[in-house]
């Protein structure tokens, strides 16, 4: 990056550092720190989304909506995490290329299944295999984001629908007692008032969310802790910055950087309790009237 | 949601654009983390022995080649789903992996597995061994009867050493010689093993062609001795040449 890192052999001390710091694996090792954000950023309202409907599903009167809600819920929650990054991917991957096949290849007359090897037509792969590099990277990327949601989603589900039945049920009598329809119950006042009891359990599956990043690369993302990993490992001379086993100081340095993600997010929560506790008949609601008066 | 849908709207749109025959890009896999068969160096690039072979293999087939990475432990079950095409890690043949995929010809002669210790004396056969998951070595130590521990990456194997974890590694010579020759406190042991044959491209069963292009790029390499040439830049004298 500098002009004078051009023979780094040569270099020492604290210019061999700054032009370490700064060589081309480094600057795609900040650029993880994007890669992981972005995922959190999308990620989230795409599980709360997943949550929601399988929450408001479990609560439905039509029984198969309900038996589908819980049965989502039920499901993902029991399969273990790495079991469902490490199959449910290729699955789905595959599942999407069935997919395709069937509409762009009616004639395919060959077996998808042949031995070990899956085989759809060359139009029907998801992406195409000459489709350039970034393609296949958004593909993967988009691959984690709908897994984490759908793993984050049950999770967030439970939490909802646990939280729906938190209001007290006195508000929705009310709600009929005015005349209102059950639909305009239900997103008046049922959805309104939930979030705070749901945001406790939310907050949680946000931490866990931020801790589960580290899984993307089962799903061939790569991620800060691949990056830290791969950066800090012993270098040979091979390498034009050959150094001892240096992890330590770069998981020390995602520690700092995980630490601070969740303390952020600590204070967010808190505001935001604050904000959706205003008369709401709970504890902290009455906390908050008290002050005010 | 949004950006998910961007996306499948940017993959369409390559989708209807980019279609031509079905190997117009050969996508090639490796793990990007055993030099100097393969890795990542400092511009965050791959290279190694195997990418320098893999470019040339490639230029003489007349093949439009991209690398990616992916990692050891899912190597073989990405290659036969189809997310890439070629497996070009530094893996050896063996029957097991045979039954799944197919090798082209090998591009090196079979490596001698060596161990390193921190302890030159150390006796092997009630030692803990560290090994990579999933390699040759790994089986070879479980079925020796020293106490096998498995790492994801070859560099874990070689810091479980360092840190008292594990007594010795097992791994290939032409991986562990040049650390031994770099680090003080690294010994490597006069107990080599051979197991697994020469190292060569895993590709689908069903690859057939594209199999068949690189076994020709392989043998005409081998013939004007330009493999051997790079045998020697990337490997010293750690690994044997073909006659």
């Amino acid at each position: 990056m500098f002009s004078y890192c051009t023979d780094p052999q040569t270099l020492s001390g604290l210019t061999w550092l700054s032009c370490y710091l700064t060589n081309g694996k480094h600057l795609v090792f900040y650029g993880s720190f994007l890669t992981v954000m972005a995922l959190l950023i999308v990620t989230a309202p795409a599980s709360l989304l997943f949550g929601f409907v399988g929450a408001s599903a479990a609560q439905s009167h039509i029984a198969p909506l309900r038996w589908l809600g819980h049965g989502y819920t039920s499901i993902v929650r029991g399969v273990p995490d790495i079991v469902f990054f490490l199959f449910f991917v290729i699955a789905l991957d595959q599942g999407f290329e069935w997919l395709r096949q069937k509409i762009k290849c009616p004639d395919w007359d060959q077996p998808i299944r042949q031995g070990n090897d899956f085989i759809v037509c060359a139009q029907a792969k998801l992406p195409l295999s000459n489709a350039p590099q970034w393609v296949h990277e958004v593909y993967g990327f988009s691959l984690a984001v709908l897994t984490f949601a759908i793993v984050f989603g049950a999770f967030a589900a439970n939490v909802i629908y646990g939280a729906m039945r938190a209001v007290p049920h006195a508000q929705l009598e009310t709600a009929e007692a005015y005349g209102m329809t059950r639909r305009q119950t239900y997103w008046r006042i049922l959805v309104p008032q939930m979030w705070v009891y749901a945001l406790p359990g939310l907050s949680n599956l946000w931490m866990l969310l931020i801790k589960a990043t580290p899984l993307l690369f089962l799903l061939g993302v790569e991620d800060i802790v691949y990056w830290a990993r791969e950066l800090g490992g012993m270098k040979s001379n091979v390498f034009a910055y050959p150094h001892p086993d240096w992890r330590l100081w770069y998981f020390l340095g995602l520690l700092v950087f995980y630490l601070l993600l969740t303390r952020v997010s600590e204070i967010a929560f808190g505001a935001l309790t604050a904000r959706l506790s205003h008369g709401q008949a709970t504890a902290a609601g009455e906390d908050l009237r008290k002050a005010a008066t | 949601m949004k950006p998910l849908i961007l996306s499948a709207a940017a993959l369409t749109f390559a989708a209807s654009m980019a279609y031509a025959g079905s190997h117009t890009v050969v996508r090639m896999a490796t793990e990007g983390a055993y030099p100097p068969w393969n890795f990542i160096n400092d511009s965050g690039e791959i290279d190694g022995f195997e990418r320098e072979l893999g470019d040339e293999l490639c230029l003489r087939a007349e093949l439009n080649c991209e690398w990616i990475t992916n990692e050891w432990d899912s190597i073989i079950p990405n290659l036969v789903s189809g997310n890439y095409d070629t497996i070009v890690a530094g893996m050896s043949v063996t029957d097991e992996r045979d039954e799944v995929i197919d090798f082209s010809e090998q591009y090196t002669l079979p490596d001698p597995s060596s161990y390193i210790s921190t302890d030159p004396d150390l006796d092997v056969s009630g030692a803990v061994v560290a090994a990579q998951t999933g390699t040759i070595q790994a089986s070879y130590v479980a079925s020796s009867g020293a106490t096998l521990v498995e790492f994801a990456t070859p560099d874990e194997t070689v810091a479980a050493v360092k840190n008292g974890e594990a007594d010795a590694v097992l791994a290939d010579n032409a991986y562990l010689a040049p650390i031994a020759d770099q680090d003080g406190d690294l010994y490597l042991l006069d107990k080599d093993v051979l197991i697994g044959g020469g190292v060569a491209i895993g590709l689908r069963e069903s690859d057939s062609e594209l199999k068949a292009k690189f076994d020709a790029a392989i043998n005409s390499m081998k013939a004007d001795g330009t493999l051997n040439a790079m045998i020697v830049k990337w490997f010293d004298d750690d690994l044997a040449l073909f006659e």
